[in-house]
């Protein structure tokens, strides 16, 4: 059902684009006022989002330490758990590389299995890390790409990505890989979600409808590229796309409807962006038991909403137990002297 | 209630979950998995909301008016004051890495034991209840509506997780399930829904300065009782001393090993090695009855009441004037010191730097904390050999090392316990890799949860930890299961008899009593549990 709904709700979104850029001819609202309004929010709800998780206070040091402390006695140094348990800002900085670039922890993933005669075994599961790395790096990789319609001239490391992507040269015009094996990843990421039944249990529409989004998002770009009917002439586009980066938007004739779908419903990841999971891109570097070093034996750090509370004092536990202390030979510091209780009686008496 | 035998316990195990969307699968409090209520007489003393007498399975549980508010109010605050639980609740993919790394999923099945679903509880209510998207778009973004019972399924989850953050190892994001646990017990303890077995060791601990409510004279009486034991086995008798002011050092550890076996064991090696240091070295090092308890069970109710109870060992340490604090083997209590003492109650600059003044080792790593595991500082002293020990006195055992959640995952503390280990018995052997250091697995009752009622889930959370158990008894033998942690060395006790009745239980500095030769000690004919060494069985 959630992923039903998630299905309707991006071929609703199809249809709008298709509506309103085709039907209607609406092209300035889905070419321009809506791409600009997406980038606009995705900017300050990302920024947003970042301020708000960053006003959010750190009272204490919690880094999930992977690995032998860094900080401990020297006969116990273990030079690869710097990346793992860091006690330096250096090491830590190492330690949130690994974890961005090369999702670290995803690496380590396993699959527990519960076999007959009382067997509990873990697989190494390398699965998801491997087709998570592909996902996210072709999705760079595609983005960066598309800056060839915003720029001219077209910087060298866009060129170079452009042809390093399209190097197998199959199709006219060449395929890129990047498209391909995103497809692959999409589809590995959505089919666990379908097929694996805990994957099936945990997951929301708001995991269903950006998979959703993205795949629609490339389809319809591919579409444009390689099929005969959706094939668009990338010279309006281009015109499209420098009109707005320069800020003086135009929209020429002759861009297929394909083109609005695919720039609607990237329109829509934008805003989407902000308020959805996907903001993990940004949180991920604010995750306090990654991103602290393991020193907080070492070095004070303040808790800046820190407050007295009420304890517990020696002097109140004494006079709950001095008897018994006194009794047992522990040595007490107000002495037991039935003179002085009797006048504290007193004393409680005249009050 | 009755639990099934390991081997049908374990056929039963399923990992599939139900095909209906969880929020609508009604929550069932299941005997066996949960723990009494917390009764109002321990809440009061500490002053905590509401208290009151009420049972989990009533319909009614006796919840203050405003009950709704309050959570929702909690919430908001702790938003602000935790980025953690603000981040925690925003970022998750639900990408299922976490999913199959819990122990209670993995022995329970309960597909609301998975991480990714522990913390979506909370994070529905914070959607649903806090959110703009949420309000306005309810389940369809992953919200709802905080009802009574979303409010008791929150309860009876967040009490089966032991705040052991394995599944924070695995998660891409580094969310941290124990972080959300230990905010969603805090917000619950607004409503007074605590534990019996949680609010009543913390009440304990705030009057008589520890979980067990020992007071001063039996606390006395308990460790003369082992001096006993120790004369008797070695001849020496060591003399530790009491609440001694102008001492240098004070040692605190959890009072499980004061009350409960086998940490008296664990104790008795404490006795021992203070006993060696004291006559060959001069250390003056003095136990408080005070400052008797090391663990912390306002570590499992709210961050104030941690603070409140841990703000004695400071106090205690200043009013003695010692140097600095030495802590005994426990695990959450490790973590406490850590990660949060400083933090709470330090910088205590009434204290030294840690320097062993038999070795001259300065442990800077604690140098603003002030306080050193006795694990390192006797790692240190065996490696500048200033402890004569006989291993073999230890051959009647195949050792493996039990890593705890809390000194592994919170601390990074992992060769210093292999080390002393393998420096005071002969046969040491590794469970798997999976299930050891960063990996490990509770011991099925960390966090508060190590109640009689709430049995079953405990075993079946001992699963994973039994069963690697196990996996190196059937390899290498192994008949002892060694650990740093006081709440191990109880609840493992119950889970080995269960799941593997031929391993026992050991605390690290128990093979180090063992092992250490006291000057003008008698030959000892038994171990510190009263059983011939080996070689003296015959003897017998």
């Amino acid at each position: 059902m959630k992923a039903i709904n998630s299905l309707i709700l991006v071929l609703a979104l199809i249809v709008i684009a298709m509506l309103g850029a085709g039907a209607l001819g609406i092209e300035y609202l889905f070419g321009v006022i809506i791409p600009y309004l997406a980038v606009l929010i995705f900017i300050v709800g990302f920024i947003t989002k970042m301020v708000g998780w960053g006003k959010s206070a750190v009272p204490f040091r919690i880094p999930t330490t992977c690995g032998q402390a860094t900080k401990s006695l020297p006969m116990f140094k273990d030079k690869w758990s710097r990346l793992d348990n860091p006690g330096t800002k250096l090491g830590t900085v190492g330690r949130m590389f690994f974890e961005v670039v090369l999702f670290r922890s995803l690496f380590r993933n396993t699959k527990v299995e519960l076999h007959p005669g009382q067997y509990v075994a873990y697989s190494s599961s390398k699965w998801l890390w491997i087709f998570a790395l592909i996902f996210h790096y072709t999705f760079l990789i595609i983005v960066l790409r598309h800056l060839r319609f915003f720029t001219e001239p077209i910087p060298g490391v866009i060129v170079f990505l452009d042809q390093a992507d399209s190097m197998l040269q199959i199709l006219t015009p060449p395929l890129f890989i990047s498209s391909l094996l995103i497809l692959v990843a999409l589809g590995y990421l959505l089919l666990r979600r379908f097929f694996v039944p805990s994957m099936r249990y945990i997951s929301q529409p708001a995991d269903y409808v950006p998979l959703f989004l993205i795949i629609s998002i490339v389809v319809s770009g591919m579409l444009m590229r390689y099929v005969g009917p959706f094939k668009t002439d990338l010279m309006p586009v281009k015109e499209l796309a420098m009109g707005l980066v320069q800020f003086s938007p135009t929209v020429p004739e002759g861009i297929g409807l394909t083109f609005y779908v695919h720039f609607f419903l990237f329109s829509v990841l934008l805003m989407y962006f902000p308020f959805s999971k996907l903001m993990h891109m940004g949180g991920v570097f604010l995750s306090p038991t990654r991103n602290l070093p393991n020193d907080s034996r070492e070095k004070h750090h303040a808790n800046p909403w820190n407050y007295p509370v009420k304890v517990h004092t020696y002097e109140e536990y004494e006079d709950d137990f001095r008897e018994k202390m006194v009794e047992a030979d522990l040595p007490v510091v107000k002495p037991l002297e039935e003179k002085a209780e009797e006048t504290s009686e007193n004393d409680e008496k005249k009050e | 209630m009755a639990i099934s035998k390991p081997d049908v316990l374990y056929r039963n195990i399923s990992h599939k979950p139900p095909e209906t969307n969880w929020m609508d699968v009604p929550l069932e409090i299941k005997p066996g998995r949960y723990c009494y209520a917390a009764d109002p007489g321990p809440l009061e003393y500490v002053g905590m909301p509401n208290p009151r007498k009420w049972n989990p399975k009533d319909d009614d549980w006796k919840l203050p008016e405003n009950w709704k508010e309050t959570f929702i109010g909690g919430m908001k605050e702790r938003l602000e004051k935790f980025r953690s639980f603000k981040i925690f609740m925003d970022i998750c993919v639900r990408c299922g890495a976490c999913a199959d790394k819990c122990h209670y999923f993995i022995g329970s099945g309960d597909p609301k034991n998975m991480p990714v679903l522990r913390a979506e509880l909370l994070r529905s209510v914070y959607r649903g209840e806090i959110t703009k998207a949420g309000q306005i778009l309810g389940r369809f973004a992953g919200g709802r509506e905080l009802t009574e019972n979303v409010l008791k399924e929150i309860w009876y989850y967040y009490y089966q997780c032991s705040e052991c953050r394995r599944c924070s190892v695995f998660c891409p994001y580094g969310i941290d399930q124990a972080e959300i646990t230990i905010i969603g017990r805090e917000l619950l303890n607004l409503l007074g829904l605590n534990i019996d077995w949680i609010a009543k060791p913390a009440a304990n601990c705030y009057r008589t300065g520890n979980h067990l409510g020992i007071q001063p004279h039996a606390f006395k009486d308990m460790i003369d009782f082992f001096c006993d034991d120790i004369e008797e086995i070695t001849g020496i008798r060591p003399e530790p001393t009491f609440n001694k002011k102008g001492a240098d050092y004070l040692f605190i550890t959890p009072s499980g090993d004061v009350f409960a076996d086998p940490g008296t064991y664990t104790c008795m090696g404490y006795l021992i090695l203070f006993h060696y240091l004291k006559e060959e070295y001069g250390m003056d090092i003095t136990w408080s009855t005070y400052a008797s308890e090391g663990g912390n069970f306002g570590f499992f109710t709210s961050h104030e009441l941690m603070k409140r109870l841990n703000a004695k060992m400071y106090m205690e340490a200043k009013r003695l004037g010692v140097k600095w604090i030495l802590g005994g083997e426990c695990g959450h209590m490790w973590r406490v010191l850590h990660q949060y003492m400083d933090s709470m109650n330090g910088p205590p600059e009434f204290l030294e730097v840690p320097v062993s003044p038999v070795t001259g080792t300065r442990f800077d790593h604690a140098a603003s904390t002030k306080m050193i595991h006795i694990v390192e500082f006797v790692a240190d002293l065996i490696k500048h050999n200033k402890l004569p020990l006989d291993k073999s006195r230890n051959d009647n055992l195949r050792v493996t090392f039990h890593d705890s959640c809390n000194p592994s995952r919170g601390m990074g503390f992992l060769e210093e316990p292999r080390y002393v280990i393998n420096k005071v018995c002969n046969n040491f052997f590794e469970m798997p890799l999976e299930t050891i250091r960063e990996q490990t697995f509770c011991c099925g009752g960390g966090s508060g949860l190590n109640a009689g009622e709430n049995e079953e889930i405990r075993l079946m959370g001992g699963l994973p930890r039994a069963n690697a158990v196990k996996s190196v008894r059937d390899r290498h033998g192994v008949n002892m299961l060694a650990n740093v942690c006081a709440i191990d060395r109880a609840t493992l006790t119950a889970m080995m008899d269960y799941w593997q009745p031929d391993v026992g239980v050991t605390g690290v500095h128990e093979m180090l009593g063992n092992a250490l030769i006291l000057p003008g000690e008698q030959e000892r004919e038994t171990n510190l549990r009263g059983e011939p060494l080996p070689g003296k069985e015959e003897e017998e």
